[in-house]
Order: C-alpha cells, then structure tokens, then sequence
C-alpha cells in the first residue's frame, strides 16, 4: 500500500456569505475582492510546509495539482511547488497530478518533468491530466471538442520526447515540430510512471486501461459515490486480459483525525461544511462546457442522468450532520482506530493500491492541519500500510527512486 | 407542424469524409439557410421563404447524424470548403444565402471567402464581429431560465415555449438534451471561446447586397451589432423590428417574412 498525501493549495479564508454572493468558486471569483497577494503568499508556504510535514511524518508520497482562477486550489504551475519540495525531501515520491496536457506546450511539460525527475533523483510521477473543463475551455480557451484529442497527441510527444534517442520532427495537428530534442531527459527508465486523474468519463478509462497507466479517481464526493465508476475501470481491464493488481488505481479521499470521534466532529465539522459550500461552489455549466466530453460519454451520461456531480447527493447533503459526512463516506474522519476501520473499507472496496489523502480542508489552519498529518502518521499509517502485502502485487506505477527503506518505515 | 413537404438529402463532402444532412422545400430560385448554434430546425419562417423559394437548409456536420462529422473541418476554412463543395452537388452556382445568429457568421464569411459563390446576402442577429465594451453574450454559459429571456422579447410567448418545448417521454427527452448540447459543442467548435474570427479582416470582398435584420430588444447581440455590419457591408440595409429579440424571424415573422422575401426578389 502507497499513501501521499494531496493539497490542493485553497482560499482559506472566504467569506462567511461567500456562496451567496458569488456565481462560482472557480473561473470568476473577483481576485480583487477577495485575496491579498501577501496573505495568498502565505498560503503557498503553508501548503509547502504542511506537504513537507507530511514526508517527515512518513507519506510515501506528496501531491500537488493544477487549476486556474480557483479559490479552492489554485496552483497554476504545480511544477513550481514541485521542485521546491523535491528540494526539502530525500525519499518520498513527488507526485504531480499534474501539469494539464492540452494548456501547456507538450515539450515543456517533457522539459520540466525531466528537470523535476533529476532534481529529486527519480522520485516522480508524472501525472497526465485532460483538465478540467473549467481549467481548459474556460479559463484557457481551449475549444471543447479538441480537448481530447490535443490530450492525446500531447501525450504522444511527450512519451516519444523522453524516450527516442534521435532527433526527431513531430508532425501533429496541434503540435508540428520540426526538431524534438528534450534536454533533459528522465532519470527514470523508460520514463516516470504516469498516473492519469479522472472522475469517471468511460472514454479516459479505456484510454487508461489499455496503456496500463495508473487511473486516479479524483472526486471530493467518497468511495460509494466512485464505486459504480472504479467498478468499470477493473472490468474494463479485466476485458483487455489484465491483472487486479491494486497499484492500477489511486484514489483521493479526505481524512480528518482527532485524539477521539468526538474531538474529531468538534474540530473538522465546520472546516468539512467550509469545504462543500464553499470551495466547492460552482454551477454545473463550466464542468460542461459543450464538447467536453465526447459524444458517446455524452450519451451515457444524459441516460445515466448526469455527468461527474451528483446532483441529487449535493442537494441532500444541505443538511447533513458531521455523521452524514462520514455514512456516505463523502469524509474518512474520527480517532484513529475510526479512520484506520473506514479507510480499510474504502481501500479493498475499490481495491485501491496508491491512497491519495486530502489532509487540508479549505479553512483548516496550520497547526490544525499539521496535528491531523500527526495523528495520521504516527497512528494511521503504519496500521494500513501492509494491507496488501500479503498478496504479493508489485507497484509498477511507483517512481523508481523514492525508495523509503522498509526499516524506517516500520521502525 | 410543418406546411411545407420538407425532404432531407443525406450528401458527403471533403473527398467523403463529411457527412451533411439538408432539408428541402419549395420551388423557385434558391435560397440557402444557415441555422444558429442551437442546432437545426425547421421552422415556419422557412415554411414562408419556401413559398417563394427553393429553400435549402444544410444542418451544420455533426448536428446531425454521423455527431463525429464536426471532427473531419479543421478549422473556418475547410468549413467554407465544405460548404462550397455542398453548394455545387446540390447543383447552387450562387444562391441567396440566409444565415440566424452562427449560421450569419458563417454566411457573411462565405460570400467573403468567395464573393461568386453568394448572390444575396441576409444576416439575421448574426454573431462574428466584437465589441469589448459591449460583448456578446456568453450563451454557452446560460441555462435556459437566463437564456430564454435574452433570446425572446416574450419569454412565455408562445414562440419561445415552441423552442424551449421538451417531449415528455424519458427517452426522447434525452435525445433532445444530447442534441443540443453536441449542437452547441458542434457550433463552438469554430467559434470557442470569442465568436469573433477575424470576419472584419474578410468581409470587404463581399459583393451581394445585404439585407441586415435585429430584433430591438436582442440580449444576446446587441443591436448595435447591426449597424456594425451595415457600416461594414455598404450595399446593404437594416431592419430594426420592435418586440423581437434573438429571433426576429419568429417573434416578429409577420414583418421580417415578408421583409426578407421582399429583398430577396428584388
């Protein structure tokens, strides 16, 4: 079992009123009203410190991501916060999910994953994302119905710019090039493994499954909400002819642990309602910009009454009580023998072998958030690690220089 | 319900790579109609012009039938090309062309990329030019509850119900979401992100007379789009109609109808 530890670098300090006076969190939250650029930079440093927390409190790995014009996250170039915490980690895997494909130049994405790679001695992962459609089409003006196929060939180069030792043209409809020459090159052989996130939309799933890449169901919405989804991924594989091996799939849960249940409701609850009022507050129309998802998936989607949200849980969950958060497993939260009993559920539910956990909850401060990582690492995380040992996978899909040594980890 | 025996032509263009639907009524000299981003219909503005007409009316490739049609146009240019190699299987050496919003767009660049292949031009609440301090509206963006009173000067009129009308069965009900979600994607596909192309770099070439038709109250292009284009295109000229909106067509088809068949006999 591999467990990183995910930040998405969010506003911690929106307004009480904010969802009401304002569309969307995402795409056109005014930066004028609502951020300072010294408090926002302070923000950054406090999302290092708490990944950095999360290495010496023993995460096999940390995550940073990418999105635009975002009060609930926004790093634009996670590849900045990367290299910044390659530098201030010996062992533990860099996990980029990651520089988006069809917004930044191909070859830069090649350049800088290589430079990452090199930095930290072979610890990263290279995520691949499609982006979302609020990043893509909205804020970067990608036109919709190319964002997959720009995916696509993105990836293309990318792959052959790492691996091909000649000088060679690329030739593509988004990307013509007439000498593709990427200094430098991975350390990784062939190259960092490549984790590719997505929530669910059957044409990146299939993608995924048949070039044997790690899928990452990203969603804030918990493992019974994912089910239905990850279910399709494994008997997609199982159609191909391929193994159940659990390092196939990463899966993002948020954690929240206290010394009791009770400590944990009183300290969370309101940084948990922050989270899903607030940072999560955009209309559904840019998740969908038209084009965005393919014909087909369009298809299934209108049949199967909606893509991605859960529209009918979202308008639920209005009144919810810290419990409800727990019972639809939307939150992992409690002592640790709670969250070590729920995420045991959550993991070989799914058969989930790469555990990305959210620790930082929209308005969580500092040291609320360091205890969390705490109380995690010391009393958590030793009591999952092993879940899959037994079964004897090999994590193909981990970088091949974030070799944390066995002993430590025990110890 | 239509008045007109309409017929659909399934044709292939670009060396049979696109598959492109068009619907045919009437009888006279041809008039081509270039629908808006929402996607085909027939409508009883068309059922007037085929009256008069024959009135052909190409769906944009993907909005109907074979959805992956779009992916076979790069860009503005081969759809121009498409649309040339349409006219000339359906046998148009230089129609009168009418496009609606999008479908305006593509017509104003259609008689600019080739100014012989037009005959008369009419621009109903068409999109392609920009104004920063007065942008159009961003459609895609709209739900029908903000849409739907920018579009018509009657919201709960009994055109705009006609359009926004949705069949109560489940399944068809679904068809007729994906249809006009691929319709838009379809659309926005030469348009995403700033429907504004370039036209203003082209459209001095044209060489048809124009005829420029607004709805006064339009919320989703400004009427003052509409001398834009009359000050772009100086063989033209505009009508403004009072209580229409996005559609002027329908919402005021008593004056445009006989309006636009008027221009076009001339």
């Amino acid at each position: 079992m591999k467990v990183s530890m995910f930040h998405l670098m969010p506003h911690r300090e929106l307004p009480q009123d904010f969802e009401k006076r304002y569309d969307s969190v995402w795409v056109t939250p005014p930066w004028a009203e609502l951020a300072d650029p010294v408090r926002v930079g302070q923000y950054y440093n406090w999302t290092l410190d708490e990944l950095e927390f999360g290495a010496q409190m023993g995460f096999d790995g940390i995550c940073v991501n990418e999105h635009h014009q975002n009060a609930y996250g926004f790093m634009p170039s996670p590849n900045i916060m990367a290299s910044a915490l390659a530098r201030n980690t010996k062992d533990t895997a860099i996990v980029v999910m990651g520089s988006t494909l069809p917004t930044n130049p191909p070859q830069r994405i090649a350049e800088e994953y290589a430079m990452l790679d090199g930095i930290s001695g072979g610890r990263l992962v290279a995520g691949m994302p499609l982006g979302s459609s609020c990043d893509v089409n909205w804020c970067y003006g990608i036109t919709p119905i190319e964002q997959r196929e720009r995916f696509r060939e993105a990836h293309d180069l990318i792959i052959e710019a790492w691996t091909r030792k000649d000088v060679f043209a690329f030739n593509g409809k988004y990307n013509q090039l007439r000498y593709v020459n990427t200094w430098p090159k991975p350390i990784q052989q062939p190259h960092p493994p490549i984790w590719v996130p997505g929530t669910g939309s059957k044409s990146t799933v299939d993608w995924v499954a048949e070039r044997d890449y790690c899928y990452c169901f990203l969603s804030y919405f918990g493992s019974k909400f994912a089910k239905k989804n990850v279910d399709k991924y494994w008997e997609r594989l199982d159609e191909l002819g391929k193994d159940a091996n659990p390092y196939r799939l990463g899966f993002l849960q948020l954690v929240l642990v206290a010394e009791t249940d009770a400590k944990a409701e009183e300290q969370y609850f309101e940084h948990v309602k922050y989270f899903y009022e607030k940072s999560l507050h955009t209309p559904l129309h840019f998740f969908m910009a038209p084009g965005h998802i393919d014909h087909s998936s369009l298809v299934k989607a209108t049949r199967a009454g909606g893509y991605g949200i859960p529209a009918d849980l979202a308008a639920q969950r209005k009144d919810w009580k810290f419990q409800d958060y727990i019972d639809n497993r939307f939150i992992v939260a409690g002592s640790p023998e709670s969250v070590k009993q729920q995420l045991e559920d959550v993991i070989k539910d799914l058969n989930c072998g790469n555990l990305m956990a959210l620790m930082h909850l929209g308005s969580m401060p500092h040291e609320l958030t360091k205890k969390n990582i705490q109380i995690f690492g010391e009393e958590v995380l030793p009591k999952i690690r092993n879940i899959w040992d037994d079964q004897g996978w090999e994590n193909h899909w981990w970088p091949q220089g974030a070799k944390r040594a066995e002993e430590t980890i025990t110890a | 319900m239509n008045k007109s025996n309409v017929s659909k032509t399934v044709l292939k263009t670009m060396n049979g790579r696109v598959e492109s639907h068009v619907h045919q009524a009437g009888s006279g000299p041809p008039v081509v109609f270039l629908h808006g981003a929402g996607g085909p219909t027939w409508d009883p503005f068309l059922d007037d012009l085929a009256e008069h007409f024959t009135v052909y009316a190409p769906s944009l490739p993907g909005t109907e039938g074979d959805p992956d049609a779009v992916r076979e146009i790069r860009g503005l240019w081969e759809l121009m090309l498409h649309y040339y190699e349409l006219f000339d299987q359906l046998g148009l050496n230089s129609p009168a062309v009418i496009g609606h919003s999008f479908g305006g767009m593509l017509a104003a660049e259609l008689a600019s990329t080739n100014p012989e292949r037009v005959s008369k031009l009419v621009l109903i609440s068409s999109i392609g030019l920009w104004r920063d301090e007065q942008p159009v509206e961003d459609w895609m963006r709209l739900t029908p509850d903000k849409l739907i009173p920018l579009c018509f000067y009657e919201p709960e009129g009994k055109v705009a119900t006609e359009i926004f009308k949705m069949p109560e069965d489940k399944i068809e009900r679904q068809d007729e979401e994906i249809r006009r979600s691929w319709s838009l994607a379809c659309s926005a596909a030469f348009i995403w992100p700033i429907p504004e192309k370039g036209l203003t770099r082209r459209i001095h070439r044209v060489k048809a007379p124009g005829f420029i038709v607004w709805g006064k109250q339009d919320g989703l292009v400004p009427p003052i789009y509409a001398n834009d284009f009359k000050n772009l295109l100086p063989n033209s000229e505009v009508l403004i109609v009072d209580k229409a909106a996005h559609v002027p067509q329908l919402e005021r088809q008593d004056l445009v109808s006989p309006a636009v068949i008027k221009f076009l006999n001339q």
